[in-house]
């Protein structure tokens, strides 16, 4: 699982030296940690966790997507639109597998990833006030939302850090330089 | 005087045509906002008083015809018909919006033949109405007849391209996307009767599940100059939204069937819209 994974979001899995070449010395990065609690339910299924950047007046973007992206003939894309808020602000206008973006289900317990600035699904953050949004909704289970407002610019350091009650367990937010 | 075309309010009564038509005709999609590259959503369609409990009448599905988001026509599969409801699936495989509804046209009315009132034969149209009335026929009264019953389904993001109206009956021309309805937010769609503005049209809709509350919870709504209304949805889940004209039927004044005046055009327009929670 975790080697797939790490296949798919090359991008942030390698955390940012190569291809840095082109851009400025100063790469930042969004270091997001996500909880998904452990449950115990008589049936349970890792959630689809969607994971997107929202500023106003700017259309959402998708960081990733942890969904099951290697079933046969693509048929873990069938649940997407269960991510609903997600699906309808910029999910139903990608396509699957996407590059950088789509990564395996992960299992309950502190999740870490890693967005850099400058490259990847995140790009150039231009200055602003933005909201990241990790909306978790699991198979024959329930599905929250939980968001993580912060500005552009940050200082290296800043956490913003926010819990959910049910699907989602703590999530924060760490800007590095 | 072979076809002397008579605007009469009778009409209304010649053309009540059974049971069915005091109850509500829906299709309730299985999905309407889907995901993935092939997909499937099954509807059933029935006749009923309680939206949407299939306990009266299956509804015809025979005229049912599904456009694929490209224009192109697709195929009713797999379809059955109950005793209480029809069923019949939909394959998806292209991204986009779908439309799968019946629209039906026809002519109703009457003439006087040899001092005897007989009614036109059901499935008469404007094309074989000429044929349909016999020579030395008078008081020939008719009217014009229109249904569009018809839901929408996306896979994927939604698209528009099968919103162009067909400027015949009553048919609305969607400005909020029907896949894209969600509580608390404000929706407005355009009616059209044979392509012009709709204006002053009254709207019916009722949110599914009455069975288990004591309020209908219906909406009666009615269109501006410009065929234009909005909705604003209370609560995520099922809608049935009907509009007529001439039929005196739901959202329609009563007055309509008593006035001398009454309109001999009958349209109605029938669709069952799913509003997604935030």
């Amino acid at each position: 699982m975790q080697i797939s994974h790490k296949m798919i979001l090359g991008g942030s899995a390698a955390f940012g030296m190569a291809g840095l070449a082109a851009m400025p010395a100063k790469a930042e990065t969004l270091n997001l940690s996500v909880t998904i609690p452990r449950l115990s339910v008589a049936e349970y299924h890792r959630p689809y966790v969607a994971i997107w950047l929202e500023k106003e007046g700017a259309a959402p973007k998708t960081l990733s997507i942890w969904y099951d992206f290697d079933m046969r003939n693509g048929e873990g894309t069938k649940w997407l639109r269960d991510v609903r808020q997600w699906w309808r602000v910029s999910g139903r206008s990608l396509s699957f597998p996407a590059d950088g973006i789509s990564g395996a289900t992960r299992a309950p317990g502190p999740q870490k990833i890693a967005f850099a600035t400058g490259k990847g699904p995140l790009g150039t953050l231009t200055p602003g006030n933005y909201t990241l949004v990790i909306e978790a909704a699991r198979e024959v289970g329930g599905r929250e939302l939980v968001k993580l407002p912060f500005s552009w610019p940050a200082k290296a350091g800043a956490t913003v850090a926010a819990k959910g009650s049910t699907e989602l367990g703590a999530v924060s937010l760490t800007i590095a330089k | 005087m072979k076809a002397k075309y008579l605007i009469a309010g009778a009409l209304v009564v010649l053309m009540t045509s059974g049971a069915a038509q005091a109850h509500r005709q829906w299709m309730l999609p299985s999905s309407t906002t889907l995901s993935g590259t092939d997909s499937w959503v099954t509807i059933d369609a029935a006749v009923s008083n309680d939206l949407f409990y299939f306990e009266h009448h299956p509804m015809g599905t025979d005229n049912v015809v599904v456009t694929e988001p490209d224009g192109a026509a697709g195929k009713v599969e797999n379809a059955a018909k109950g005793r209480y409801r029809s069923t019949f699936d939909v394959h998806l495989t292209k991204p986009g919006t779908y439309r799968i509804g019946s629209v039906t046209s026809g002519v109703m009315g009457s003439y006087k033949l040899n001092g005897k009132v007989e009614r036109l034969p059901r499935g008469t149209t404007k094309q074989t109405l000429a044929a349909a009335i016999p020579a030395g026929a008078i008081e020939v009264q008719t009217g014009e007849v229109s249904g569009r019953n018809e839901i929408f389904v996306t896979l994927g993001a939604p698209t528009t391209t099968l919103f162009k109206p067909t400027n015949a009956g009553l048919e609305m021309a969607p400005i909020t996307h029907p896949n894209d309805l969600v509580q608390g937010e404000a929706a407005s769609f355009r009616f059209l009767l044979d392509g012009k503005p709709a204006a002053g049209l009254k709207v019916t809709v009722i949110p599914g599940g009455i069975r288990y509350r004591d309020n209908l919870g219906q909406m009666d709504l009615v269109t501006d100059q410009d065929g234009k209304l909005s909705i604003t949805w209370p609560q995520p889940g099922m809608y049935w939204l009907n509009a007529n004209i001439g039929g005196g039927r739901e959202g329609g004044a009563a007055a309509a069937q008593t006035a001398p005046a009454a309109p001999a055009r009958r349209a109605s327009y029938t669709t069952t819209l799913e509003v997604l929670a935030p």
